[in-house]
């Protein structure tokens, strides 16, 4: 009995080891975020200026009213970021392909880099909103962009995702997500 | 010559924290009124940059800090108190960007563990030396037999 009294001081740093190596694999850039499960932020965003939607000029932005009813990915991206480039192929895909509506914040861009950057990339965008001061971004808790968001039918954000999409983020999370939040 | 201006220059070094301000809030941020501003710097001190982590918004020179500052600053000037600002900001990005973090539920191993290992460790102690003292008190050791007795006695006369 006194032995084992012994060996707690080792068994106790053995766990605390284990505790923290485990913490080694955790990322300490991906925050929780304060949003799941709660309505998307109330915002009504302009297109970007000049911005032309089949040969006329894009008359709405992006506002929270458009979000309700389908299930939908809103995803924050901008010319300047790099990583978004990296994800547009993946979020074109989930539009054209995969029968998600996606819908684009542009976060604190200078309107024509954001229009060379669409017409040189592609618009998988069903909308676009311009947050030119990036003031609705904070309302989303955007914190480093690209950031998506997963919105329900009822316009609550049910998952979000920091940094690019990836193939396998998309087959592994999003998709199963927006099956689910389909039926539900 | 040379005296006079390394004791110049001393001086200035010891008066620099007073007179340079920090280098991330611009001077376009700040508020008109000193109460306000000062208020401002405070709230920024205790929130997180979510940007470079280890840095509050007050201290950071990422783009989002900037915004935030002034986020800060706007909502002081519409006329919210120090809490509504902070709650303001926590429901946008949870209690990680509080530098302090609060106290409940799930922060109690993190306000309560070193006091809980100090208690461990004082109980520990507390029960190693009691254990110590009754050693030397003779409590747990037998009492001499007949032969060791007769052993003693001889060693100890031997002496004489």
């Amino acid at each position: 009995m006194r032995r084992l009294l012994y060996l707690l001081p080792f068994l106790l740093f053995i766990g605390v080891g284990v505790a923290f190596y485990l913490g080694f694999e955790r990322d300490p850039r991906d925050i929780p975020s304060a949003l799941i499960d709660k309505p998307a932020p109330t915002f009504d965003l302009p297109a970007i200026p000049g911005q032309m939607v089949q040969g006329q000029p894009a008359t709405g932005g992006l506002s929270s009213a458009k979000l309700a009813g389908d299930v939908t990915l809103v995803n924050v991206f901008a010319s300047w970021c790099i990583p978004c480039k990296a994800e547009h192929p993946v979020i074109t895909r989930l539009s054209r392909e995969q029968g998600v509506t996606v819908y684009g914040i542009n976060y604190k861009d200078k309107p024509e880099d954001a229009l060379t950057w669409l017409a040189r990339n592609g618009n998988p965008y069903a909308a676009i909103g311009a947050d030119q001061d990036g003031r609705v971004s904070i309302d989303w808790g955007v914190y480093g962009v690209p950031e998506s968001y997963l919105i329900d039918r009822k316009g609550r954000i049910r998952y979000k995702h920091v940094g690019p999409l990836t193939p396998q983020v998309v087959e592994e999370q999003i998709l199963p997500m927006v099956k689910h939040l389909r039926q539900g | 010559m040379k005296r006079i201006l390394l004791a110049a220059l001393l001086a200035l070094s010891a008066l620099s924290p007073a007179v340079t301000p920090a280098l991330a809030v611009q001077p376009d941020e700040v508020l008109q009124d000193p109460a306000l501003e000062s208020r401002a710097r405070t709230i920024s001190q205790e929130l997180r940059c979510l940007v470079c982590q280890n840095q509050s918004i007050d201290d950071s020179n990422a783009p989002l800090a900037r915004d935030l500052r002034v986020l800060v600053r706007d909502r002081l000037k519409a006329g919210d108190s120090d809490d509504k600002v902070m709650e303001y900001v926590t429901d946008r990005y949870g209690d990680y960007v509080l530098l302090r973090p609060p106290f409940k539920a799930t922060t109690l191993v993190l306000w309560i563990g070193p006091f809980a290992v100090l208690l461990l460790g004082a109980a520990g102690t507390f029960l190693f030396l009691r254990g110590r003292r009754g050693v030397a008190a003779g409590a747990d050791t037998a009492p001499l037999s007949a032969d060791e007795r007769r052993r003693l006695d001889a060693l100890l006369r031997k002496d004489d």
